[in-house]
């Protein structure tokens, strides 16, 4: 019995590890929502599309300037948080004062709107980006399977990214400031923080998140307006799971259901595309605030 | 007599419908220690949230420093040398005690540094990295208090430090404010209790449904307890 699971979970690991692949996706997607949220407190439902906005300003910047993936993956974040800045000042801080749900269902119009630009100007059929040369050629030999290095780059790059903003908030005296208006925005103001200008930056940093996760999926997924929406679909699940605002748990939580999912195509592949939404209901039944998030 | 600091005229202010403050005249001085008296609900909050920029809707003028803010957004306020203790304390859960002592930014030179601060306040030392609201309501105050000190701001308003502490942490405290003034700063203070904030202060205001209903100097204190029960009814 036990070697008949060991043998499986053999023939099955590089399912395993490309799920790590999909959940170095959703750490990223939910880290920028998390951090969006905690700070602004509007569910962004725009974040799938922006995700595609990352990947579409890439293929354009090497399309139209023949600028390669390096730039790209510094210069896409910053257009498209750019673009969140605008979006910010003109229409999300209007909804501060009113319910949630109105944030939601801007955002969510936003998304309708920008993802129908996208089809409209380049159709939906996908355009092709390559990985960049030095993460081409050969796949890694693992021992038990062979990777292609770009999706090894994309954990390294996702992990490397993730802890990076996690000292951020938590170690840094920009991190405390963020922590601190999460809990009482108008005495921070006190202070004399603009915190205002601090909430719009907060949200272009979220965005500029989800444009370095699209960047990072041009080469693997093609680059199609739909490509956000079919993932940010998920990635809402793993913020719920994970608790809404927790840093660390929308980093875990993301890793942690790429590997689930993968575990899921080796034992019962029937599950792998459900699996994570039956966690999120057993969860949101156990513990409404998510597994890190605080009541 | 030491130039005004501080000078409000015909400070109105609501939280959005309800009319809060009424026209509240007061003027602190370099180096006072002011303190605002007056019942639950008489507006002594809502005079001091108003100074700081924190309230709905305001009109009047609030003069600092012969700067007009009454137009100013919070953070501008801050800058300009004014700083608030809140009554709730604002102690942040998510922020040790030395992170939720670092977090005003300094406005100016001339604050307290960490170790003088620590001096006053050994506790604060103690108990650096627990978290901010893991500590007792006095530490907490003093935490308060100690965070503003950091800034450089020039007024420093107390909204009822001594709320429900222990009397031994309430001389802790009064002891607190008169060195501060020592040191040069200026305090405006709220209090309900007006015989702690007889040992501490230069000159009182009383407020009353949103307006200052009369103005004491401390030495009159003594030979006023029967008018200031009237107003405070204690």
């Amino acid at each position: 019995m036990i070697e008949d699971i060991l043998f499986q979970l053999e023939l099955g690991l590089p399912q395993v590890v490309l799920g790590l692949v999909n959940g170095a996706f959703y750490a990223l997607l939910s880290l920028g929502l998390a951090v969006i949220f905690g700070m602004l407190n509007v569910i962004n439902f725009a974040h799938g599309a922006q995700f595609m906005m990352g990947a579409f300003v890439a293929w354009m910047l090497l399309a139209w300037g023949g600028i390669g993936y390096w730039w790209a993956l510094v210069l896409s974040p910053l257009i498209v948080g750019a673009f969140g800045i605008v979006i910010e000042k003109l229409l999300i801080s209007r909804l501060y004062k009113l319910d949630h749900l109105y944030g939601l269902l801007l955002t969510f119009g936003l998304a309708l709107i920008i993802e129908g630009v996208f089809r409209n100007q380049f159709g939906s059929s996908g355009l092709p980006y390559s990985p960049p040369e030095s993460l081409g050629g050969p796949p890694v030999d693992l021992g038990f399977m062979f990777l292609p290095k770009y999706r090894l780059w994309v954990v390294v790059a996702s992990l490397v990214v993730s802890l990076a903003t996690w000292l951020v908030i938590e170690k840094t005296r920009l991190g405390a400031y963020l922590r601190a208006a999460t809990e009482n925005a108008a005495l921070v103001q006190a202070f004399g923080v603009n915190v205002p200008r601090m909430v719009t930056l907060t949200y272009a940093a979220g965005v500029a998140l989800a444009a370095f996760a699209g960047v990072l999926a041009a080469p693997i997924y093609s680059v199609n307006p739909q490509m956000g929406s079919s993932l940010i679909i998920t990635v809402f699940a793993v913020v719920v799971i994970g608790g809404m605002g927790s840093i660390l748990g929308s980093v875990l939580t993301g890793f942690g259901l790429g590997l689930v999912e993968g575990l899921a195509k080796v034992f019962y592949p029937e599950a792998s595309s459900t699996v994570i939404f039956v966690i999120m209901a057993i969860v949101l039944l156990a513990r409404p605030a998510g597994l890190f998030g605080r009541a | 007599m030491a130039d005004s600091l501080l000078k409000t005229a015909n400070l109105q202010a609501w939280y959005g419908e309800s009319h809060a403050l009424h026209g509240i005249d007061i003027e602190v001085r370099e180096g006072e220690v002011v303190t605002l008296l007056g019942r639950n609900g008489a507006g002594k909050t809502s005079t001091l949230r108003a100074i700081m920029g924190l309230i709905g809707r305001r009109t009047g003028s609030v003069r600092f420093e012969g700067k007009e803010l009454i137009n100013a957004r919070s953070d501008i306020i801050a800058r300009a040398g004014i700083a608030l203790c809140p009554e709730e304390r604002g102690i942040f859960a998510s922020l040790d005690v030395t992170e939720n002592l670092m977090l005003p930014p300094v406005v100016r030179p001339g604050g307290m540094s960490i170790a003088e601060i620590h001096t006053l306040f050994p506790n604060l030392k103690e108990r650096a990295r627990s978290p901010g609201t893991k500590l007792s309501g006095g530490e907490q105050q003093m935490l308060a208090i100690a965070r503003i000190l950091r800034t450089g701001a020039r007024l420093l308003m107390l909204d009822e430090p001594t709320e429900g502490l222990a009397p031994v942490i309430v001389q802790q405290i009064g002891h607190t404010i008169r060195e501060i003034k020592q040191r040069g700063f200026t305090v405006l203070l709220v209090e309900q209790n007006f015989r702690f904030a007889q040992t501490v202060a230069d000159r009182h205001y009383v407020i009353d449904h949103g307006q200052v209903v009369d103005h004491l100097d401390n030495a009159e204190m003594a030979n006023s307890a029967e008018r200031l029960h009237q107003y405070l009814g204690v």
